[in-house]
């Protein structure tokens, strides 16, 4: 109802491109219409190709060129700290924006003011546009990394919301640093003829092949409700 | 020669005597900027790896939970600043011009300016007068870069007190500013009472041959080159042109149809400064002949402020051949 309350949780998206998702999240909490969707990209949209922060309600910052998100971050939870707030700052982070200078800047930074209060989501998918991100410029151990540059490192499954659910929690509980969750993540999920096929990094299906993929994780939803849930 | 000086103006009395006092651009923010923190709690500070060179080691003593270094980290601070802002915050993120902003260019538009975030972008060691260090720490392209981009305000105030008031107005005017200065003691030649106001040129001197638009240092440099063109019987107004954008369209254009010839100068590019700024406006508006003073598409190079001022034409002699210059196309 109120998407500037004051003591919400931060969510800054760092890596821009995935804002379609970010979008749906949002127009199904309630933010704004749900067939607003339908206008992503086009001309005189709120929804911007990459997200707009004073476009929507619901968006802390804008984003798009890779690597600043974990700055704004920052400049939040130090906000928060001086103010002696309780809310926390999340950090939506792809894997390729660690290839960025400012990316590790600010991960230094954040770990030199026990900025326990940051929490990034790295979506380890393995792929940037180009290729693998071991191909074009390897990130392991990626892991042992971000420990060198002391962060406390959660990995898990990212596909399993249990899983996100837990580790922010478990976060939480660590004082003195910041953490951040490796999400193992496979690109294209659940969709036969996009999984690990980098090429679908930057490119949208079109009628056809989005049919026939939402036949697909339809039925997969399907199987896991009758079994797990 | 005095009394053409704009009564409003206020500006010093010993102007041109030669013991007129120097004072540093960067201490006018840097005690402006501990000022503003006394009154107010909103107001942070960040530099990257330089409190001594841009004027906030007190700042730091007296606000240590409220100041924040990067370390060599530019691009860092500047989005620091920016999520910061965000939350409601003042922060001024300082640094050498040729560090912020020109690695910080990309920073300063997605993360500052396309947010419209409330930040300060704080740029010391601007134009040649950086002297010894050389060329590589010379920004002198810093203007065209900043006032290119959308939501952000440009300052280059001329002296001590002109950036104290510069840095007060900055946290007053709510969104993105660039504040420009530079490392060298130049001439104080505005007083607690010269007024400023973002968006508003001042007019230091009356005239009604030419006009002379400067900012920062050029501002002396042109008032002194009103002082010798008058002995030539041309009667010169100075306009200190500190707010690059918004440009004070009313201000320029009313000097543009009285006096119908303008000289720019500015310690920066010819290409894409206040001179191109100011130019711009009047090809659309009210043409009229133009010169411009300005680095000529150069680098500069190691050398005291003086010789390089000299070298690269941006003295008030260079200031009064464009004068005559732009006269005779007038």
């Amino acid at each position: 109802k109120n998407p500037e309350w004051q003591e919400r949780d931060r969510l800054v998206l760092s890596n821009g491109h995935i804002c379609p998702i970010w979008y749906a999240t949002l127009a199904r909490a309630g933010y704004f219409p749900v067939e607003e969707l339908d206008t992503l990209r086009q001309i005189n949209s709120r929804l911007q190709g990459h997200p707009h922060n004073h476009s929507l309600p619901g968006l802390e910052n804008s984003s798009g060129p890779l690597g600043q998100g974990l700055s704004i971050a920052v400049g939040h939870a130090l906000a928060a700290r001086l103010d002696k707030a309780k809310h926390r700052v999340y950090c939506v982070m792809s894997d390729g924006e660690h290839d960025e200078g400012q990316t590790w800047e600010a991960t230094m930074f954040a770990a030199n003011h026990k900025l326990s209060n940051i929490t990034s989501l790295i979506d380890r998918n393995n792929i940037q546009i180009d290729s693998f991100t071991e191909d074009v410029m390897p990130l392991e151990p990626f892991k042992e990394k971000l420990r060198s540059f002391k962060w406390h490192v959660i990995e898990i499954d990212g596909h399993n919301i249990r899983q996100v659910v837990d580790a922010c929690n478990q976060a939480k509980a660590i004082y003195e640093k910041p953490t951040a969750i490796i999400c193992h993540t496979i690109p294209g999920k659940g969709v036969g003829f996009m999984e690990f096929e980098f090429d679908w990094h930057g490119v949208a299906p079109n009628a056809e092949q989005a049919e026939a993929a939402l036949k697909e994780l339809r039925e997969e939803r399907e199987k896991i409700s009758s079994s797990d849930l | 020669m005095i009394k053409i000086i704009n009564p409003r103006a206020k500006l010093t009395d010993d102007l041109f005597s030669a013991s007129i006092k120097k004072m540093g651009t960067r201490d006018g923010y840097g005690h402006a900027l501990l000022e503003l923190a006394r009154e107010d709690p909103r107001i942070v500070a960040l530099t990257a790896d330089l409190p001594e060179s841009t004027r906030v080691l007190a700042f730091k003593k007296e606000f240590p939970d409220r100041f924040f270094d990067t370390g060599v980290a530019e691009q860092n601070m500047v989005g620091i600043a920016a999520g910061l802002a965000l939350e409601g915050k003042i922060p001024f993120a300082a640094s050498f011009g040729v560090f912020s902003p020109a690695l910080t260019w990309g920073q300063i538009r997605l993360s500052v300016c396309y947010n419209d975030a409330n930040a300060k972008i704080v740029a010391s060691h601007t134009g040649t007068t950086t002297g010894a260090d050389g060329a590589s720490h010379q920004a002198t392209e810093d203007i065209a870069i900043m006032r290119c981009l959308p939501n952000m305000i440009v300052l280059v105030p001329c002296d001590y007190l002109d950036t104290k008031k510069a840095t007060i107005a900055a946290a007053e005017y709510k969104g993105p500013v660039y504040l420009r200065f530079g490392r060298d003691k130049v001439a104080a030649i505005t007083t607690e009472q010269t007024p400023f106001k973002i968006g508003r040129a001042e007019v230091f001197r009356e005239g009604k041959d030419i006009t002379l638009v400067a900012c920062g240092i050029m501002v002396y440099e042109a008032l002194k080159a009103a002082a010798e063109l008058d002995k030539e019987g041309v009667s010169a107004r100075v306009i200190n042109n500190h707010t690059i954008k918004p440009l004070d369209k009313e201000t320029i254009l009313e000097a543009a149809k009285e006096t119908g010839a303008f000289v720019t100068a500015e310690e920066h590019q010819i290409m894409g400064g206040m001179g191109s700024a100011v130019t711009e406006f009047l090809a659309a508006h009210h043409p009229i002949p133009v010169e411009m003073v300005g680095l000529k598409d150069t680098f500069g190079e190691s050398g005291s402020p003086k010789e390089l001022m000299e070298k690269y034409g941006l003295t008030s002699k260079n200031i009064v051949e464009a004068a005559q210059r732009v006269l005779k196309r007038k």
